[in-house]
């Protein structure tokens, strides 16, 4: 049973690995405002289908993770993600079953905050951070979802269909 | 199915543990936030997941270093002939400027040593290569690939061929991160080339671009000017290129003069780049602290650097002496 879950546990850990490298991916200058916040995404994603394997506890851990990786304030992302997979379990039921657009308009009202999270924290840190790019990760990371969902809910199938 | 089922039964309790466990994770996230914008207490929590990122960076560098290797040993014989050519053509240049810059050192060290003034001592240089570079468009952070194994330190200055590039504020056991002269958390004590005129250049978040905001209107300052590290703050040694001024604006009724520079150093397009192990570091920026305490600078923004002095570059000498040898005399760094 433990093996099991293990197995169905390596392909979502895997999701969570890739979105943190992408999260620290080398890209164009010009790219970076627009670069999704991919950890974001993807807890969303498993965080709505499995919130009783995927919940805060591993929003807290990943986001410490992407705080070292990336440099930021100790606990910043930990803090914004715990908020962002709360609310997303809260709510998974019906998120779950909203229609595509809706589901995007939600994960957009969620990465807003997220963004507005990150912002708010740089602003009592004291760290200069110009307003402009607010918005970039936030409209990218929306526009990216619909495609996103498909990829893991291909990998949800796959993984389940296999073990 | 069954996982759906059990998920069901459970809800109840479920939802409201969540609650309860948001807050106190939300809370923890604000200790660590507290502590950490404070004071510098979680450097060892930091390494310890730093070390589990290590191999995620490694990963996202793969196809970069590869397609590199696969471009480096594709080339053609034709275009490696002409490579080396223009290379010992360098050389020789190269070498013909260090005679040159031997006998003036001499003369230098022998000037100061009739003036009893500290004799400078030669840095030594390592190269090390960038792994990444920040994701958060805010920063101007990258990662290298020398950690604290290699003897890097926090503090220690970053410089390429061309100039001043930042300085380390992060060691991990294999990888180290680096903030950008171009930060806008970044600030550094330069002075003028060409008159010895003392400032401060910080960073404003554009590669292309550092500020000079502390100059008065009448400062004897002009387009074309090359600033270089006045070294005062402990952090940089003195004597590199950092920027070149690119604009003077000075308004009568402003207080101070609006300069801006162009950083020396392509600060985006670098991949190597050489860090800097100062010798006799204490000694230096204590000796020109006690100076510049006099000057009329705003003292902020060199105080902080001046935090940052490296004092654990001792014992690692001996580790980097090795590797010195193959960058070779034009490696050495001046004074």
């Amino acid at each position: 049973m433990s093996s099991n879950s293990a197995a169905r546990r390596l392909p979502i850990l895997g999701c969570i690995v890739v979105s943190l490298m992408l999260a620290i991916a080398p890209i164009p200058a010009w790219a970076d405002a627009y670069r999704p916040d991919w950890v974001a995404l993807t807890l969303i994603y498993w965080s709505m289908l499995l919130p009783r394997n995927y919940s805060i506890g591993w929003a807290w851990v990943t986001g410490l993770i992407l705080d070292v990786a990336q440099g930021t304030l100790f606990g910043q992302h930990a803090l914004a993600l715990s908020l962002v997979v709360y609310i997303t379990v809260k709510f998974h039921l019906q998120i779950r079953v909203f229609p595509v657009l809706q589901m995007t308009a939600t994960v957009f009202a969620i990465l807003a905050l997220y963004q507005f999270i990150l912002f708010w924290i740089n602003g009592v840190a004291g760290i200069n951070s110009p307003a402009v790019t607010y918005w970039g990760p936030v409209i990218a990371g929306t526009l990216v979802w619909p495609v996103l969902s498909m990829i893991y809910a291909n990998v949800r199938y796959r993984s389940s269909a296999g073990g | 199915m069954a996982a759906a089922k059990s998920e069901r039964s459970h809800r109840a309790p479920h939802s409201q543990a969540l609650g309860l466990r948001f807050l106190l994770l939300a809370a923890l996230s604000i200790l660590l936030l507290v502590v950490d914008h404070r004071n510098n207490h979680l450097d060892t929590v930091r390494k310890a997941i730093g070390a589990t990122v290590y191999p995620l960076r490694v990963l996202v560098d793969a196809p970069v270093s590869t397609w590199r290797w696969i471009n480096e040993s594709s080339v053609s014989r034709n275009e490696l002939e002409l490579e080396n050519s223009r290379l010992n053509a360098e050389r020789l240049l190269t070498y013909s400027r260090l005679q040159r810059y031997s006998a003036l050192e001499a003369e230098n060290s022998r000037l100061r040593a009739m003036l009893d003034a500290t004799e400078r001592v030669q840095n030594r240089v390592r190269i090390a290569e960038i792994m990444s570079v920040s994701a958060n468009p805010y920063r101007h952070v990258l990662v290298i690939n020398k950690g604290s194994r290699d003897g890097v330190y926090d503090g220690q200055a970053m410089i390429d061929d061309l100039g001043v590039i930042g300085q380390v504020i992060e060691t991990e056991l294999l990888s180290a991160q680096g903030i950008l002269i171009s930060d806008p958390d970044h600030a550094l004590p330069v002075e003028v080339n060409r008159n010895g005129l003392r400032t401060i250049a910080v960073g404003m978040g554009e590669y292309d671009r550092l500020d000079l905001p502390f100059l008065p209107n009448n400062a004897d300052i002009r387009e074309g000017d090359l600033l270089v590290t006045s070294g005062l703050g402990g952090a940089f040694p003195a004597g590199y290129p950092v920027a070149v001024v690119a604009s003077v604006l000075r308004v009568p009724q402003e207080p101070f003069a609006e300069v801006s520079a162009k950083p020396a150093a392509a600060l985006n397009q670098v991949r190597e780049l050489m860090l800097i192990w100062q010798e006799d570091v204490a000694a230096i920026a204590g000796d020109e602290e006690a100076r510049q305490h006099e000057d009329d600078l705003p003292n902020d923004e060199a105080d902080e650097i001046a935090e940052k002095e490296p004092d654990d570059n001792r014992d690692d000498k001996n580790n980097t002496a090795a590797e010195e040898s193959e960058i070779g005399p034009g490696g050495q760094a001046d004074e």
